[in-house]
């Protein structure tokens, strides 16, 4: 579905992806990992034609996207930010927009099965009983739940996602990703999400895909990818990676420099 | 969707209406006292009478011309509110009445206006606001991206830059050429040509036209740059073209009736209180109420203390701008809530 070749993309200044080759088949559900700016939303930015590439190709269902009109892109690739701006829009209206790609020339009002399309995607998010209310009463999960029901009505074939659970709660992290998880079982959608957190990339994501200095270190699956000696050499920091006796997943430890010091003296 | 359909048309009709009112109003009053009597017999009686050249050849064009300019200030404002998300845009920011402004006093200091003939001077404010909008654009231009902050600040800049060489034209300039300045800056909707009436009309028109075709753009403009990139905008055509429509609504309009602030900046926000953030009836809402407004200003600008008349800026500054602190001491909540 989503073929990288050779990607060197970047700012200015600064080139940040090094040679980026990626390949993501349909249905995949795939995490990014690697720490700050190691070019995770780089490499997002590169896919949604935010940034142009220096050199690469990004093909996407076989056609190149530097080709490809803004809403033939944005029918079918929807992203959901990791914030938005406080809006004076009603949810509803809010989601609504994720119908304009879709709106024909001169089309200036939705149709009703445009708001069928969002009522469907506040329903699938579990957003739907706040669809009148104005979205800077919004806490941050439902923001949150409100911008993936927003993508949804882009009715996109790829999702992608920037680190969607920060500055959440636990719950609203687990619901976050449970949901997501679920588009991509139930629905057949694909899946990029950029990801902080080493334990929930791991817990959710079929393969993970780790960078590092603007290029894949290493993708595979989350076993594969979460060895102790592998992160140690990524991220410069010593974790203790164990199985997590509920998923059988890899779970990583983070272990404090007193602690070091005081195993070191034993 | 049906119910916000209708209270979107009941909201055009609302604006429509207090539109025609004040024409109407604007229309049947003034320092002459033509009774209303008189007035509609004369109207019947058609051409020839006094009463009806009053109405026709001078209170009706400053009626047209007020629609045109109140609508494309407006028009204008909301764009760049839009495009810029910063609600202390309004037309004028980008430095184009001063570019206007400075083309205007050139003119009347080298006497062109005298020597070549009266339709020089909204000739040389349009150029002034030409060569002020593409210097502008070109300099906030980097590696062909429209940088939004810099179009901003080089348009601020460039006001600075063009009040102070209006400033030093008139330190320098001789007593009788000052009040000409003086009075085109102030603004007024007296204009005697009814071609640059009519141009001022189609142009504000095609603008609001035009930029109805962005409604959508607009809307995704809101959530920024890259979210409305996401939603399939081609951003940097849009901005662009947007850039293009409200330099050149506002262009012309300065270039005819001279600098009436407020107008672009207020209305929007106004509005935006009563029909909400959504462009589609923003932009229609505003041009409808900035034309209503400026009619109105226009008619107490020459009512008030007449026979003399007042600059209409002062009377949109004051009215528009206590207006608007009063709504917003009353309202909390607002900038286009809802």
């Amino acid at each position: 579905m989503l073929e990288i070749k050779n990607l060197f993309c970047g700012y200015d200044l600064r080139i940040i992806l090094q040679g980026i080759n990626l390949s993501v088949e349909n249905g995949e559900f795939l995490g990014i990992i690697g720490p700050n700016g190691s070019g995770k939303t780089t490499l997002l930015r590169a896919i949604t034609r935010v940034l142009k590439p220096k050199t690469g190709v990004i093909f996407f269902e076989g056609s190149d996207i530097g080709q490809m009109g803004f809403r033939e892109l944005a029918k079918k690739v929807a992203v959901v930010p990791q914030e938005s701006l406080t809006n004076f829009m009603s949810v509803e209206d809010f989601v609504l927009l994720g119908r304009i790609p879709h709106y024909r020339k001169f089309q200036f009002l939705e149709t009703n099965r445009d708001k069928g399309i969002a009522q469907k995607a506040l329903e699938v998010t579990g957003t739907l009983e706040l669809k009148d209310r104005p979205m800077s009463e919004m806490s941050g999960g439902e923001r949150q739940l409100v911008l993936i029901a927003r993508s949804l009505t882009q009715e996109p074939k790829l999702l992608l996602l920037d680190e969607p659970t920060t500055h959440l709660d636990i719950t609203h992290q687990v619901g976050i990703l449970d949901l997501i998880r679920r588009l991509n079982k139930e629905f057949g959608l694909t899946v990029i999400m950029v990801l902080h957190d080493l334990n929930l990339a791991s817990e959710y994501c079929r393969n993970l895909a780790l960078i590092s200095k603007g290029r894949i270190h290493k993708i595979g699956r989350p076993q594969e990818v979460l060895s102790y000696q592998i992160i140690e050499e990524v991220y410069k920091t010593t974790v203790v990676v164990r199985e997590n006796p509920v998923s059988s997943k890899p779970y990583c430890f983070l272990v404090s420099q007193e602690e070091k010091e005081r195993r070191r003296v034993q | 969707m049906k119910t916000k359909l209708i209270r979107w048309i009941i909201w055009v009709i609302i604006f429509m209406g207090l539109l025609l009112i004040i024409s109407i109003f604007s229309l049947f009053i003034g320092s002459s006292g033509i009774s209303l009597k008189t007035a509609v017999s004369s109207i019947i009686g058609g051409k020839g009478t006094t009463e009806y050249s009053i109405l026709f050849d001078i209170r009706l064009p400053r009626i047209i011309l007020g629609f045109a300019i109140g609508g494309a200030l407006s028009l204008a404002g909301v764009i760049l509110q839009g495009m810029f998300r910063n609600p202390l845009v309004e037309p004028y920011t980008l430095g184009i009445s001063g570019g206007a402004a400075l083309g205007v006093c050139l003119n009347i200091v080298f006497r062109l206006h005298r020597a070549i003939g009266i339709l020089t001077l909204p000739l040389f404010g349009f150029l002034g606001a030409i060569l002020v909008i593409l210097l502008v654009y070109f300099l906030s231009l980097r590696k062909s991206i429209l940088k939004i902050q810099g179009l901003l600040l080089t348009g601020v800049m460039i006001s600075f830059i063009s009040s102070s060489l209006i400033m030093l034209i008139m330190a320098v300039t001789r007593t009788e050429d000052l009040h000409g300045i003086v009075f085109w800056i102030m603004g007024s909707l007296e204009e005697p040509s009814w071609v640059l009436i009519k141009l001022t009309l189609l142009v504000s028109i095609f603008g609001l036209a035009v930029s109805y075709l962005f409604c959508h753009d607009l809307n995704a403009f809101s959530l920024g740059e890259e979210e409305a990139l996401h939603l399939g905008v081609n951003t940097e055509r849009t901005k662009r073209l947007l850039f293009i429509i409200a330099s050149l609504v506002t262009g012309c309009s300065v270039s005819v009736a001279g600098i009436i602030g407020f107008v672009g900046l207020v209305v929007p926000h106004f509005v935006r209180m009563f029909v909400g953030g959504d462009h589609r009836i923003l932009l229609i809402s505003s041009f409808l109420c900035g034309s209503g407004f400026l009619i109105f200003c226009d008619t107490l600008a020459r009512t008030i203390i007449s026979p003399l008349e007042l600059p209409v800026g002062v009377i949109t500054g004051i009215l528009g701008g206590g207006l608007f602190v009063y709504a917003l001491t009353k309202k909390q909540v607002v900038l286009g809530r809802k």
